[in-house]
């Protein structure tokens, strides 16, 4: 039996559909693995979900620095008011636009909004609060990123696929805590001195803190948590005997903007 | 048909020369802002998006507003408006053809763009707008294009026709509630957080394509032999009052939540919007221009006299367009960025390589709606003789 040219058309048409529906479907139903997936080692640190508790009541500005500049040395965080060639300097405004933040200090007003008051106590006054991405169990990022760019892993941390980022920003638009940051301008020149351990970045996408997720596939602490003097507490949430249950057994903690459904999972002790 | 494109006065290609040729710099910028990023336009950090995604927003709204001409001619057989629907629909192609390049110029990596279809994401909405819209255009394509060509031959549509022209109905409704969606549903945007964003969306929408499209039929009367006719042109302007008088009342419905519940998350915006914050108000006489405008449009609307003065409606059409243009190509989405989640205020302006792209679009816009108005014009003109 023979099939003319219109029954090969129809045929080849049909098949070709159900080739894009089927391969789409597939990707539905069972994603592939995802390309900046981190392979760990057998030492890494393994953990249910993943919590940081920050201890503000003794934080400082000494130590809040220290913290940043080693979080933002191994994850090549580019600095504009301050790169390796002068004449690339830019000015405040302009520096504060594109700047990309990882970990920065915020005061209280700004770090918890409606929670300020007019006579607060005195230490909190002008205290810098170390500000970071959440790791929200529910994070509103996840929920509208259009390709899976940015996803959650089984141990809680959201984490970011640069090379499928496509630079839309809607996670920007999405996260309640400013945690997110977009490449307005090549990164690279602004990097001091490039660090091996972590890839930089191109123009064009979107990237945040991971919780060192590259670190504890080695079985190493965050960075800033290594500098933080134990004013920075890492661990599971999930076992109870871990550091950070401890200290949540022990003192009162708040988290930013919890009452938004979005379960942040930075706790504060202030 | 396509002939019909390719033959035409001088004035008309002259149309398309300046059309092609401010496209043409937009996109000279565009390779420019690929290459050093988009750092080039005015936004930032604190307001990630800025003018491209609020044009893209309100052409989504001219797009759908092609349903104001589809739904009475094809559910109520209003016969008067069979000689406009190909004018709505064709308005709605061109205009959703800017929204698609609107996202493409804002995307950081408009080579990725196919992740969206590479990796599915249906807990995302921009997911579905990017179905909605691209259903949309096809929609309106085929339909138009088929239709024209029947009318052309003088036979009727086909049959098969009329399924996709009942869906287009819903469809068109659809394209502006999954973009209001995109917006409504952030837990930490006070401004945007409001169950009236479609509503308000749609009610917009059918205020300011109206409008448009009575404007394009005054021009299509006054440069062609066809005229799309006075009661069609009356009948548009019914629409474009009902319309602007409920979005006006959408409008103050938001206000009255938010000034009576005086919750700050969500009273911040007004304030920058409308008084400013800490000195920083940019938009303050841009969006008071805008409802004070809107207002007084509407109630002018009202007056018979003045809508049926082709003249006086053809200048209020104008203050539609520009009053609704101002709350949703300038205000909406900044306004939902100022302040920022940590109740900063950083302002937000475009700027020139920005405005060149964003007029670039628009030119390539009308160029299509030039071409498809003169073949959608010379075959009624081809009927008529």
């Amino acid at each position: 039996m023979g099939i003319d040219r219109r029954e090969f058309i129809r045929i080849a048409g049909l098949s070709t559909l159900l080739g894009l529906g089927g391969k789409g479907a597939f990707e539905l139903l069972a994603p592939g693995r995802v390309d900046a997936e981190i392979v760990p080692k057998p030492e890494a640190k393994k953990g249910k979900r993943w919590a940081m508790v920050v201890n503000q009541k003794k934080m400082d500005d000494h130590t809040a620095r220290k913290c940043i500049e080693a979080c933002h040395r191994v994850h090549n965080v580019p600095d504009f008011t301050n790169p390796p060639n002068d004449k690339l300097k830019l000015d405040p405004a302009m520096a504060n636009r594109y700047q990309i933040k990882w970990l920065w200090t915020e005061h209280f007003h700004n770090a918890f909004p409606g929670e300020e008051q007019k006579y607060p106590q005195e230490h909190l006054a002008h205290l810098n609060f170390l500000l970071l991405c959440n790791q929200c169990n529910n994070p509103p990022c996840v929920r509208v990123c259009p390709t899976k760019a940015t996803f959650q892993r089984e141990d809680g941390i959201v984490m970011m696929d640069m090379h499928r980022c496509i630079g839309c920003r809607f996670c920007m638009a999405g996260c309640p805590y400013g945690s997110r940051s977009f490449n307005w301008k090549d990164p690279r020149p602004y990097i001091k001195e490039t660090f091996p351990g972590y890839p930089t970045r191109e123009l064009g996408v979107v990237e945040k803190c991971n919780f060192c997720a590259e670190r504890l596939a080695q079985g190493l602490e965050p960075a800033c948590v290594e500098v933080s003097g134990g004013l920075l507490i890492f661990g599971d949430l999930e076992d109870e005997k871990s550091q950070v249950r401890e200290y949540l057994r022990k003192y009162f903690t708040i988290r930013r903007k919890a009452h938004l459904g979005t379960n942040p999972q930075v706790y504060y002790i202030v | 048909m396509l002939e019909n494109a390719l033959v035409g006065t001088r004035r008309y290609y002259g149309l398309l020369a300046l059309l092609a040729g401010i496209f043409a710099l937009g996109f000279l910028v565009y390779l420019k802002q690929i290459q050093v990023g988009l750092g080039i336009t005015g936004m930032g950090r604190d307001v990630s998006w800025g003018f491209y995604i609020a044009q893209f927003t309100y052409l989504v709204g001219v797009a759908a507003s092609a349903v104001m001409v589809v739904l009475p001619y094809y559910l109520h057989n209003y016969k008067a408006f069979g000689r406009v629907t190909i004018l709505g629909e064709f308005l709605a192609v061109s205009a959703v053809t800017m929204c698609i390049l609107f996202i493409t110029v804002d995307l950081g990596r408009p080579d990725r763009i196919l992740n969206v279809l590479k990796y599915p994401t249906p807990n995302s909405i921009l997911f579905w707008d990017m179905v909605v819209l691209n259903g949309y255009l096809f929609l309106n394509l085929l339909i138009g294009w088929n239709v024209l060509e029947c009318e052309r031959h003088s036979v009727p549509p086909p049959k098969w026709l009329k399924p996709f022209i009942y869906l287009s109905i819903p469809w068109a409704v659809s394209i502006h509630t999954v973009t209001a969606f995109l917006y409504a549903g952030l837990p930490g945007r006070g401004y945007w957080l409001t169950a009236i964003m479609a509503p308000r969306f749609l009610s917009s929408a059918f205020a300011a394509g109206p409008s448009l499209l009575i404007l394009l039929c005054l021009l299509v009367r006054k440069y062609t032999k066809f005229d799309p006719g006075k009661e069609q042109i009356q009948s548009l302007g019914k629409i474009v009052t009902y319309a602007t008088l409920i979005n006006v009342f959408f409008f103050f419905c938001e206000v009255f939540t938010v000034f009576y519940s005086q919750i700050p998350d969500h009273l911040l915006h007004f304030q920058y919007l409308f008084g400013g914050i800490a000195g920083k108000g940019r938009l303050v006489p841009f969006m008071w221009f805008s409802i004070v405008g809107m207002t007084l449009t509407a109630l002018f609307l009202v007056n018979p006299r003045l809508r049926q003065n082709e003249t006086t409606l053809a200048a209020l059409c104008g203050m539609v367009i520009i009053t609704t243009w101002i709350d949703k190509g300038l205000g909406l989405i900044s306004g939902g960025f100022i302040p920022n989640p940590l109740e900063q205020v950083t302002e937000y302006w475009p700027t020139v390589p920005e405005a060149i792209i964003t007029l670039g679009v628009w030119a390539m816009g009308f160029l299509i709606l030039t071409v498809l108005y003169k073949i959608a014009v010379s075959i009624k003109e081809e009927i008529n003789a």
